[in-house]
């Protein structure tokens, strides 16, 4: 049985197959693709900066992880991975994950927001509607007693 | 003169419905049955002819430019008497399901004190035939708003109420719920000593259109609201009178 100290162990990291030459390339590759991408989205308007940097960080990482065999092979054993490839798609995995609680709770705050100004949209025209009604309604008023008062002039 | 008591309708896809709902109400008032009243029919973005035909019976119309859903529009029409001044509110559904006799009821038992009045018709026990899912959610959202208020509350998701001044400006926050104000806002309004009290009223088959509780939304509706009441213990409440972004008058 393994117990949670041995995963930091050195023998744990023995055991552990690291990045072959092609999965590290295919991973820089990767890496390389999605700031390429990122900039050319932000360069487009397409995505705000403020969204762009948690992709560009995440590229960062996986540049990292995918050179430092040393520092991958740690968090391998951290989290008990049998290969440094799996730890690569578990942290990808948790990435996503997180991602999308982001994108629920920003949704969920754009969604209350959009509501508000629907509503006081409304509203505002609902008491425009009103004002320009009890306007009209005003002129026609005053329309009317400069008429009477012409007539009686005359 | 502007009346000291408005009634909401909130209503969507309505269109051969709202226009009767709307001219039964006024005939209650013409006929001396109910204190004088406004109407606002809040058409929560129907592509049909629901606003022109609530305009054309004679109500005051405000039209989401979308739909955002039912308590939305009942937050709308919140927010609407809240910034016209209005004592009190009478809400009713605009599919033809409350009787417009009713209203008288709900306006008494107001003017005896209660802040919210909740029509019922369970009470009497001639409610309309209802399917078997909602009948259970019923039954079980009863028995939860009677345990959290300490008194029986047989219908706790009727829209047919009458509420007080304090029952508005309790209800008109920016935490007031999007879709289904049902049980938790009956609670909302306990825990802040507001005094709700059931009525017996009569209620009729949907004149037609379709009800916000079908298929697999009552499944959403019992999860939603078993979330919240879960939650609201350990929620913080959104403070009486806080800033509403929809009511407040910049």
């Amino acid at each position: 049985m393994i117990s949670i100290a041995s995963c930091f162990e050195e023998t744990w990291l023995a055991d552990m197959a690291p990045l072959h030459e092609r999965q590290q390339f295919v991973a820089i590759a990767g890496a390389i693709a999605i700031v390429l991408i990122v900039f050319e989205l932000v360069r487009r308007r397409k995505l705000r900066e403020e969204f762009s940097w948690v992709w560009i960080a995440t590229a960062i990482g996986i540049v990292v992880l995918a050179l430092n065999q040393n520092l991958l092979g740690t968090i391998s054993g951290w989290i008990g991975a049998a290969s440094s490839v799996s730890t690569l798609f578990f942290g990808a995995i948790v990435f996503l994950l997180a991602l999308s609680v982001q994108f629920s709770v920003r949704l969920s705050r754009l969604t209350h927001r959009q509501r508000t100004l629907a509503q006081r949209l409304a509203l505002l025209e609902e008491e425009l509607a009103d004002a320009r009604k009890e306007k009209a309604e005003a002129e026609r008023k005053m329309r009317a007693s400069q008429k009477q008062s012409s007539d009686e002039v005359a | 003169m502007r009346a000291s008591t408005v009634l909401i309708i909130p209503a969507y896809c309505e269109t051969g419905r709202v226009g009767e709902v709307v001219r039964s109400a006024r005939r209650e008032v013409l006929a001396g049955n109910l204190c004088p009243i406004d109407i606002i029919v809040v058409d929560d973005g129907s592509p049909d002819a629901t606003a022109l035909e609530a305009k054309a019976a004679g109500a005051r119309v405000v039209r989401h430019p979308f739909n955002l859903g039912y308590g939305s529009a009942l937050h709308s029409g919140y927010s609407a008497a809240i910034r016209s001044g209005y004592e009190r509110v009478l809400q009713m559904d605009a599919d033809g399901q409350h009787d417009p006799t009713m209203l008288a009821r709900l306006t008494e038992a107001l003017d005896n004190g209660a802040d919210i009045a909740l029509g019922s018709r369970y009470l009497k026990g001639d409610a309309p035939d209802s399917s078997f899912a909602r009948r259970i959610g019923t039954r079980m959202f009863s028995w939860i708003a009677s345990r959290w208020l300490g008194t029986r509350i047989s219908d706790p998701t009727s829209g047919f109420q009458g509420l007080s001044r304090n029952a508005l400006e309790s209800v008109v926050n920016d935490g007031f719920p999007e879709d289904y104000p049902d049980v938790d806002v009956l609670v909302q309004h306990h825990r802040r000593g507001l005094v709700v009290r059931e009525i017996p009223v009569i209620m009729h088959e949907r004149l037609g259109g379709l009800s916000m509780h079908r298929g697999a939304r009552i499944a959403y509706y019992g999860y939603k609201m078993l979330m919240t009441l879960l939650l609201m213990p350990i929620r913080r409440a959104t403070p009486l009178r806080s800033p509403d972004t929809v009511a407040r008058v910049l």
